[in-house]
């Protein structure tokens, strides 16, 4: 679907006609991210991390391929591979930094990218499937994350496979054979390391078969905007192409000076010493911590601690699951007719003043080294984080008197005597 | 539905989580956490710069070398430094003849081409350094059950690097009369001793440390450029040898970095340029209400 | 870029038609698409090379082999670089053989002389590669078959070398290549 006013592909020449008619891949590509897309013209900046996302999965499975054909998936030799590619494989330095820092920047584009699908409500009808979509994506993210953390075969990588999988231990009568099956083994080792390679290699791709039924999901209503008011007509949007194209071009360039110079100068910055240890089953390392993009959602883990009813340990793991899964919900827990949380008076406060210090420090319990003090911040937080989310969201969303809307993006653009729309929302223009 | 169920849920991990909020608490408070010696005692690295520190930092390769002969001289007795190659210390700025000669002086397991039997030969630029003892169990063994690590990772395997192992060598001090933070260690834990066999080291995570002093008089190498080997000059030169050990393509990260991060910034300029002027034909400016 | 002048005036727009103008503006967008263009082939250079043999494979490329057990007639196997090497000690009939052959009747012209040492012309090194195709011929344990020519048969697909591993029948086009050695003592030869 697109709007009518929408350009059409026309081919230019007997070739291009031959290939559209045989097929229309360039008409898919024109429509999807060329000129035949018409996206809101008032977009900021927070719009830019959908393509950048896609451009470090795209990084990451190029250098990812790379990195397979220098590392050896076996327990004996994996952290030997792994020095083999830093010191003698050509560019192999490179490859390895690009892909561990990589996964770093993976998620800060992603954070960026749920983040302001939060404060604008872009999980709000229509475009609940894009949202849940999203979600998948993230859970994909973080296996993937997860499985080639465990690659180098490093102190961390073998003590958090343990851990992680540990949590399933938790599960009340089949707990233990669950952990036992997913290692094949009784602790981690070349059985886990094995197939721990094997879906690492794979779920990429899986995530980028989701990436486009996400992007599909998204040109059915059009990508929303910061009013939060829809399309109504054809001076509401301008052509991806070359506008948004341009703006993402640029986007794209700050953020590979970020990712350059972490890659050159600070490559070690984000990872953890220990795992320049190889694995050692028989000492643990001081402090298990995963790796950063982890830590709020392991604070959350670590913030139960006492056998209310069920196990603590059982506690940790359906909060830390639940933690996420409760995003699948957020299109039906949040029923403001408004989206833009800049137009959301209360919503705001509690975005500002609560989710997002909330986040920040359980980020900041889930890397510190546990002590009294980050154990109870984290049990707080945690509690605010399913307040903010089940409790406070419905809510605020039934009691909230939201401000005064712009007539239209154009309006809202361009300033407008017209009346303002007291929350309404306005059905997309076809 | 979908909301009551929410809040339902909200509400029962909240609970929960608060429940254990409460327990902690009432026991941390009712509860003294014991204050242990490592915790009030231990040391951060002290504050020494290398050469090759920083963006622009490069190898001293003099300092290296240096470096080499207090591994090859100390260390090499109990550590081993597995995944360097003798070819590697072509990078010390040694040429391939020097490396040949550095290589022959070291022993390496061998087989007999006639007998097929484990002799020691004398290794070549490919084999890499030999491990001090046959296996784990002979390494703990031999060292009172600690088995002392392999370098190679070392300053990057450790928090604080260079200035760590640097620290470490130079750290060893009598716990009788340490003191930190103007505060005698004898004093606030009296009862404080170091385990038999080890050796008290304030930079060592729990202070008592399973390594002997290893450098302990100067002059114990001799430097063939003529620098006087005193202890802090033999563990400044073994720490830089070890960064380097840890990641011998560091010189090459940097300098690849710098022509890529201007590449890359001038074309985010023009990009920028182009997104600006791209954008002029439909950005205007906002019309006061 | 072209549809950008041509763009439909949307809101009140500023409209730049001076020529000067299109010229700077296109030229801008042209250089950052080439700036992308160069820095995406700039990356393909890492990636590409990557592939290429890393520095431990490299470094291997001396064998030593002593060759002092070897009795004339007999042939023994190594390994330089990851592939078979042939060592073979000729007795004396062999060498005649060899050097009463014909140059003109061979396939790829070239002596004994050419293919072994001054001073060690009984001692031949060649790489165990067939240079059809790369197989290893037969013919250096006892009771191989040695071929037409009482040297190498390649069995995939019958190619026949002589005593001086020579291209005699077959569809090999070269003779089997001699690598590079010298002796570093009496016994001992280093290939590489």
């Amino acid at each position: 679907m697109s709007f009518a006013w929408a350009r059409q592909y026309e081919p230019k020449n007997g070739f291009t006609k031959w290939v559209d008619e045989k097929l229309p891949l360039p008409r898919l590509v024109y429509n999807a991210v060329g000129a035949g897309y018409p996206v809101p013209r008032n977009l900021n900046y927070m719009w830019n991390f959908g393509v950048l996302a896609g451009f470090a999965l795209l990084l990451q499975i190029v250098t990812g391929v790379i990195l397979a054909m220098h590392y050896a998936a076996n327990a004996e030799v994996a952290f030997a591979s792994t020095e083999h590619i830093m010191r003698d494989v050509n560019w192999g330095w490179l490859m390895r930094y690009a892909h561990a820092n990589g996964a770093s920047f993976f998620f800060v584009v992603i954070y960026l990218h749920i983040f302001r699908g939060l404060f604008y409500s872009s999980y709000k009808a229509p475009r609940e499937m894009i949202w849940l979509l999203g979600v998948v994506i993230f859970l994909l993210v973080m296996a993937t994350a997860f499985m080639g953390y465990v690659l180098p075969w490093g102190q961390m990588s073998f003590w958090g496979a343990k851990v992680i999988t540990g949590l399933f231990g938790a599960i009340p009568l089949v707990g233990e054979s669950i952990q036992v099956w997913l290692l094949g083994g009784f602790a981690p080792d070349n059985a886990a390391l094995n197939r721990f390679f094997s879906l690492h290699f794979l779920l990429p791709f899986v995530t980028a078969g989701v990436v486009i039924l996400h992007i599909w999901a998204l040109h059915i209503p059009g990508s929303s905007n910061p009013t939060g008011v829809e399309v109504k007509s054809e001076s509401d949007t301008v052509p991806f192409h070359p506008y948004y194209t341009a703006k993402d071009g640029f986007g794209l360039g700050i953020f590979l000076l970020a990712y350059f110079a972490m890659v050159f100068f600070l490559p070690n910055f984000l990872g953890h010493a220990d795992n320049y240890i190889e694995a050692n089953p028989l000492a643990t390392p001081a402090n298990i911590v995963p790796e950063w993009y982890f830590w709020p959602f392991y604070a959350i883990l670590r913030a139960f601690t006492f056998d209310f009813i069920l196990p603590a340990k059982l506690w940790g793991v359906l909060a830390m699951f639940a933690s996420i899964l409760l995003w699948f919900f957020l299109p039906w827990l949040d029923k403001s007719p408004v989206r833009s949380g800049h137009y959301r008076p209360l919503f705001r406060k509690f975005f500002w003043f609560g989710l997002i210090p909330c986040i920040l420090v359980l980020g900041y319990c889930g890397g510190a080294h546990l002590s009294p003090i980050t154990i109870a911040l984290s049990q707080i937080a945690t509690a605010y984080y399913f307040l903010h989310f089940l409790v406070i969201l419905p809510i605020i969303s039934s009691v909230e008197k939201p401000e005064p809307l712009p007539y239209s993006i154009t309006d809202a653009v361009l300033g407008s005597d017209k009346k303002p729309v007291l929350g309404e929302n306005t059905t997309p223009a076809v | 539905m979908v909301r009551i169920i929410g809040i339902l849920t909200g509400l029962v991990f909240t609970l929960a989580v608060l429940i254990s909020f409460g327990v902690d608490t009432y026991s941390n408070l009712t509860t003294e956490a014991e204050e242990t010696a490592e915790h009030h005692f231990h040391a951060e690295p002290l504050d020494v710069s290398f050469p090759h520190d920083g963006p622009f930092g490069k190898w001293d390769t003099a300092q290296l070398q240096r470096g080499y002969v207090v591994y090859k001289e100390v260390c090499s007795a109990c550590h081993s430094l597995k995944y360097v190659a003798f070819r590697d210390l072509a990078d010390l700025g040694y040429t391939e003849a020097e490396v040949q000669a550095l290589a022959a002086e070291w022993q390496v397991p061998g087989i007999d081409p006639r007998t097929g039997e484990t002799v020691m030969r004398a290794a070549e630029p490919t084999d890499y350094f030999p491990s001090p003892y046959p296996n784990d169990v002979a390494a703990a063994a031999a060292n009172n059950n600690a088995i002392p690590p392999d370098l190679s990772l070392m300053t990057k395997a450790r928090h604080g690097g260079a200035p760590y192992v640097y620290s470490l060598l130079t750290g060893y001090e009598d716990p009788a009369t340490y003191s930190h933070d103007g505060e005698r260690l004898l004093e606030a834990y009296p009862d404080f001793e170091v385990p038999t066999g080890l050796y008290f080291n304030p930079y060592f995570p729990n202070l008592n440390l399973a390594m002997a002093p290893p450098l302990t008089t100067t002059g114990q190498v001799t430097y063939e450029d003529g620098t006087e080997a005193t202890i802090a000059q033999m563990s400044k030169d073994v720490s830089a040898f070890l960064s380097w050990t840890a990641e011998p393509t560091m010189d090459d990260r940097k300098q690849t970095g710098w022509p890529v991060l201007g590449f890359v910034l001038f074309a985010t300029i023009l990009a920028y340029l182009s997104k600006k002027q791209i954008w002029a034909a439909v950005k205007p400016a906002k019309r006061k209400h | 870029m072209a549809e950008l002048r041509t763009e439909p005036t949307v809101g009140t727009t500023q409209e730049t038609d001076a020529k000067d103008g299109v010229r700077r503006r296109d030229f801008i967008d042209i250089a950052a698409l080439s700036a992308g263009g160069v820095g995406a082939l700039a990356v393909l250079y890492p990636l590409i090379s990557q592939m290429a043999p890393s520095e431990d494979v490299l470094a291997e490329s001396t064998t030593d082999v002593d060759v002092s057990a070897i009795e004339p007639g007999q042939a023994i196997k190594d390994v330089f670089r990851k592939q078979p090497l042939f060592i073979r000690r000729l007795t004396d009939a062999e060498i005649a053989e060899a050097n009463s052959t014909p140059i003109g009747a061979l396939r790829d012209p070239e002596t004994l002389d050419d293919r072994t040492l001054e001073g060690h012309r009984d001692l031949l090194v060649t790489m165990g590669v067939c240079t059809h195709l790369g197989c290893v011929p037969l013919g250096v344990a006892e009771g191989e078959n040695r071929g037409d020519y009482n040297g190498y048969f390649c069995p995939c697909h019958g190619s026949h070398y002589d005593v001086a591993g020579r291209i005699r029948k077959g569809p090999a086009p070269t003779n089997l290549l001699v690598p590079e050695y010298n002796f570093t003592s009496d016994t001992v030869i280093r290939v590489g």
